[in-house]
């Protein structure tokens, strides 16, 4: 009985003075938005499209990103330039709808959607939450550099003919009758 | 019944088939790529290893692949072992090792064999670390895309392109792994099943260019079950619809009618469905400008029609259920038929028939097992594509009876093919005009068609002396006698005829099954009657006898019909300019429901927009009277209802079918053809949206944010939503195929009895027309008087299959492939009037222009006529006519597009 009364009491002083103690402890909080908190460059943020490296829209519309959104928040069509590059006629995101979760950046084979560490995204109407492609391209690569899908896929596109991908061959003429 | 133990779990199964095809009878996952369903095994791919042990003392086992062994009684396989699944998971790598990384941006993405097979092999990462060889790509027409990188070479294109469908211009090119299978040359793929290519090819080598044009993942695509409207066979289809647009058409299994191939019309003929000029808003003509109608003022327009005076015109391009709206909105007595005289004629003959205890009308798969088969004057490959098809494969019958006889099971393809090199079973040819099927045929004779049909009497009466005969030339005797030989000698002798030109043809086809019933005692033949359009039977059973369009015409005319409505119908395609122009300014108010212009509704009072196929639920019966019901995929997203929904005041399409079984003679059985009562698990309906369907909250959200609530379908039994009871439960209302694992078309064996069986639970339609009695007389042969003058062509209608459908014909990938009106002259014929290829002539009486297609095989003194996309009229013209050399030299898209395929006819150079 003695030993419960002694180790309650001692619990709660030991309590009392951690809270204590923290009055002389800088704050893990910030005065937001006076000043701007420290962002992860991985906080699961605003949802951006990015460029490839060489300045073009990496988004080729598999729809991968929308059939893998729980929320189902994104929609976009596929259209397709002369020379056979894919690319998205429209591409849309109801932020409304949107919980964050970073699936469509896992799903998205060319690194083109991806989410920001962003977060100021409040809006007084809820009609101004839908995004379009125009709001949600940007001008850069985003997290991810160097990769550009074209450069690894066999579809032939302007500026990259047949079997100028990584990796592969001269395309094969086929009435050669050479090995 | 054979019983086999696979993997310890012993199944019955049939031992005239495949390890491979039992193994996915029974529903097991084994992974393969050469095989296919309806095209037999070449074990090309080793893709379906599994082990196979002499008894059950055999611990170590032999691999074997599965599609080449055949199933022997007490047989022990393992398809689990990890020998064999290690070999699988080596055979897909290596089938990789050049894959291109495309997936993203290769349209058969998502429902691609290759992504479930490798997935199923257990191949997931990528070892080999060197070059992968790359292909040009070759243009193939407005149909096709080609994308050679993707190619595993399991050569399942060459041998459904060439060796099934009988295309000759898509080859195995080059040799070890440079192989490439494209034409000898860029250009249009010829064969008019090339469509089917797409569902073929494992992976993405061949895609739809239409569909690729405005993509859409096949989880997306909104699809019910429908059936094609472009011809009269009634293919089953699985239409797909994304953002309120019809996107594609793919095959839907029907063992009956389509099995697993559908014809290009009939995939690529559904844009008319999004075209621009729909008419989508009631309108009446007040001076000559339009004005939109409110609710209550058709109702007013149409309690007008009500009244007595009005006649009523059907269609036999409508559903069952509005052309008996209409019929039960003017009364039967003033309902007429809405196709040309002729074709009425021939109708009436067609029905009787149909009704005659002594025939059977064949469906496509009983055509693919007929041993003996007689065209008689009928182009079928553009008439009914899919039923040219399956007499393609009518003609192996031989090869099978070969193979049988030494002890080759009929799944080795290879081998049967290689045993029976050409002998083929008999099929004859009589026509005017060479068709695409005489490089199978075993007999071709070209012929004007009174001689086609004077021959059709004589080869009736060489079979049965009862049969009258028909005075003609004998220099025929010998091809007569040997086809009479032949039929007589069948098992299963097929007579196939159609109304494309007339009812005589018909009435010698008539004779030839009659005398084959009396002579062979056999106790029904089979008859194959073809028409032109998907409802023509439907609407021929609903119009009495007597009221043909002729009289419709003629009463409105005359005065005594003061008001007409006219039923998705372009009149002008069906009679003659000059009388449908009196018919129609001389009735007081013309009512015209349509989906599309066309020159009847510019001479409407009032217009109501009637939907397409695809955005209604409706019944058509096909040419051998077979009910299939069609389900509605979308909503019409203006103001376009169903044609008796206008005019009647049903609720419920279920409700008109009733009526119509109750009312209508010869439609009792319609009923059948509706799903079961609520079969669902707590009244939960079919959902028209595949499970991963995406964006259900982004896609109408530029519009507005808050979503609309998804829309309710009152009328059929499935849902335009992703919720409910999934189609994978019940094949009747099984649209697109998927299962766990199976992604790809290739699901489909999940849903059937058995490969190539019935689907579980499906529908295969209703065969309406019950046959009672058989009459036992013969149709005397009509002489036929009319002799044309040295200057006169006797003038036989041809059919396009891209561009003789009115519907069809409106679709930009059909348009592709158009050819103007043209007339088909022989060369004897062309250079008396001075003609040359390309030419623009003129037909009198009329002065008509057409393009000039001279053909060696054509037969002299007949004129070959295609109307174009209803430029011209065949009502306009009568047997004989003139063709003379025009001055206008200027066509749009001339003859270019019309496949001559060179080694039936040498080409003529223009």
């Amino acid at each position: 009985m003695l030993t419960l009364i002694k180790d309650t009491l001692t619990s709660q002083v030991v309590t009392l003075w951690r809270v204590f103690s923290h009055l002389w402890v800088k704050a893990d909080t910030v005065e937001y938005p006076d000043e701007q908190p420290y962002m992860f460059p991985r906080w699961r943020g605003r949802i951006i499209l990015s460029r490839d490296p060489d300045g073009e829209e990496r988004c080729v519309a598999c729809n991968l990103c929308a059939v893998a959104c729980p929320v189902d928040c994104i929609a976009l069509q596929k259209t397709e330039d002369e020379e056979g590059r894919w690319y998205p006629e429209f591409f849309r995101i109801n932020f409304s709808r949107c919980i964050m979760c970073g699936f469509c950046e896992e799903a998205c084979p060319t690194n083109a959607i991806q989410l920001t560490p962003d977060f100021e995204m409040a809006e007084y109407k809820r009609q101004d939450m839908v995004w379009e492609k125009e709001d949600l391209l940007i001008d850069g690569t985003g997290k991810y550099h160097d990769y550009n899908f074209y450069r690894v896929a066999g579809k032939k596109i302007g500026g990259k003919d047949k079997g100028e991908a990584q990796n592969e061959a001269v395309p094969v003429n086929v009435r050669s009758l050479l090995p | 019944m054979a019983k086999i133990v696979i993997d310890g779990v012993e199944y019955e199964v049939n031992p005239d088939n495949n390890l491979l095809q039992e193994c996915l009878s029974q529903g097991l996952d084994l992974p393969y790529f050469c095989w296919h369903p309806s095209m037999g095994s070449v074990g090309a791919c080793r893709q379906c290893a599994v082990k196979q042990y002499r008894d059950a003392d055999d611990k170590e086992g032999m691999l074997v692949m599965a599609c080449m062994t055949p199933v022997t009684d007490g047989a022990i396989i393992s398809i689990e072992d990890e020998g064999a699944k290690s070999f699988r998971s080596d055979v897909v790598e290596s089938l990789m090792i050049s894959h291109p990384h495309d997936c993203p941006v290769c349209e058969e993405g998502g429902e691609c064999h290759l992504q479930d097979m490798t997935l199923m092999s257990g191949h997931n990462y990528r070892r080999y670390d060197k070059k992968k060889r790359t292909h040009r790509n070759q243009y193939l027409g407005p149909f096709i895309n080609h994308e050679m990188n993707r190619c595993i070479t399991c050569y399942r294109c060459v041998r459904y392109y060439g060796d099934y469908a009988g295309g000759t211009d898509l080859s195995a090119q080059a040799s070890h792994h440079h192989v490439y299978f494209g034409r000898h040359e860029e250009g249009v793929l010829e064969s008019e099943f090339s469509g089917n290519l797409v569902e073929v090819c494992p992976t993405g080598v061949f895609t739809d260019k239409a569909f690729s044009e405005n993509y859409s993942r096949k989880w997306d695509l909104q699809t019910a079950p429908s059936v094609c409207v472009g011809c009269s066979v009634g293919c089953n289809t699985a239409p797909g619809e994304r953002y309120g647009s019809l996107r594609r058409i793919v095959n839907r299994y029907n063992s009956e009618v389509n099995g697993y191939f559908l014809c290009d019309r009939g995939r690529f003929g559904f844009d008319f469905v999004n075209n621009r000029d729909r008419l989508l808003e009631p309108v009446q003509r007040v001076d000559n400008t339009g004005e939109l109608l409110a609710d209550d003022q058709v109702k007013a327009v149409i309690k007008e029609f009500a009244a007595s005076g009005t006649i009523g015109i059907g269609s036999p391009r409508a559903s069952n259920e509005s052309n008996f709206a209409l019929r039960a909105m003017v009364g039967e007595e003033n309902y007429y038929a809405g196709y040309s005289d002729a074709e009425h004629e021939s109708m009436q003959v067609i029905l009787g028939l149909a009704s005659d205890a002594s025939f059977h009308s064949p469906s496509v798969r009983e055509i693919e097992s007929a041993d003996a088969v007689l065209i008689l004057g009928e182009d079928v490959t553009n008439v009914a594509p899919r039923i040219a098809l399956a007499l393609r494969q009518s003609v192996r019958n031989k090869a099978k009876e070969l193979a049988d006889e030494s002890r080759i099971p009929q799944w080795q393809d290879a081998a049967v093919r290689e045993l029976a090199q050409h002998e083929r079973s008999p099929l004859s040819i009589l026509s005017p005009a060479v068709s695409r099927l005489d490089d199978v045929a075993s007999d071709r004779v070209i012929e004007s068609l009174p001689n086609v049909v004077a021959m059709g009497y004589q080869i009736a009466n060489k079979i049965s002396s009862s049969a009258p005969s028909a005075g003609a030339s004998s220099e025929n005797d010998e091809v007569i006698e040997k086809i009479a030989a032949q039929l007589k000698a069948a098992k299963r002798p097929l007579i196939i005829a159609g109304n494309s030109n007339g009812g005589d043809v018909i009435k010698a086809a008539a004779n030839i099954a009659r005398a084959l019933h009396d002579e062979s005692g056999k106790s029904v033949i089979d008859l194959c009657l073809l028409v032109p359009e998907v409802n023509s039977v439907g609407m021929g059973l609903m119009a009495n006898s007597a009221n043909s369009l002729g009289i419709a015409l003629e009463k409105l005319a005359s005065g005594e019909a003061k008001r007409v409505v006219v039923l998705e119908n372009d009149l002008y395609r069906r009679a003659a300019k000059g009388q449908v122009d009196a018919a129609l300014s001389k009735a007081e108010k013309v009512l015209v429901l349509d989906q599309l212009p066309s020159a009847t509704t510019a001479n409407a009072d009032v217009i109501l927009p009637a939907t397409a196929f695809s955005e209604h639920e409706a019944t058509y019966i096909n040419y051998e009277g077979r009910a299939q019901l069609s389900f509605q995929v979308h909503q019409c997203q203006k103001q376009a209802q169903p044609s008796w929904r206008w005019i009647c005041d049903a609720k419920h399409v279920d409700d008109l079918v009733e009526r119509c079984c109750s009312e209508a003679p010869g439609f009792s059985r319609l009923r059948e053809v509706l799903p079961g009562e609520n079969p669902f698990v707590a009244g939960m309906k079919v959902p028209r949206q595949s499970h991963r369907y995406s964006g259900r909250t982004a896609m109408t959200a530029n519009v507005s944010v808050h979503e609309p609530k998804q829309m309710e379908d009152e009328e059929s039994i499935m849902s335009f939503s992703m919720e409910g009871m999934p189609a994978q439960k019940d094949a009747s209302v099984h649209a697109s195929s998927w299962a766990p694992k199976w992604n790809s078309n290739q699901s489909i064996s999940k849903f059937q009895d058995e490969v190539n069986g019935e689907l579980k639970q499906g529908h295969v339609g209703c065969l309406l027309i019950e046959r009672e009695d058989s009459s036992d007389s013969y149709f005397e042969p009509a002489v036929d008087s009319i002799e044309p003058s040295a200057k006169q062509l006797r003038l036989v209608y041809s059919y396009q299959i891209f561009g003789s459908d009115e519907l069809s014909a409106r679709s930009k990938p059909i348009q592709a492939r158009m050819t103007d009106a043209y007339i088909g002259l022989s060369p004897e014929d062309a250079e008396d009037r001075g003609l040359r290829q390309g030419d623009v002539a003129t037909i009198n009486p009329l002065g008509a222009p057409v393009v000039v297609c001279i053909r060696t095989g054509i037969k002299a003194g007949t004129a070959l006529l295609h109307c174009g996309d209803g430029k011209i009229s065949p009502a306009d013209f009568s047997g004989l006519i003139e063709v003379e050399k025009s001055a206008a030299q200027s066509t749009i898209r001339g003859i270019g597009n019309l496949i001559v395929s060179d080694f039936q006819e040498e080409e003529i150079s223009s």
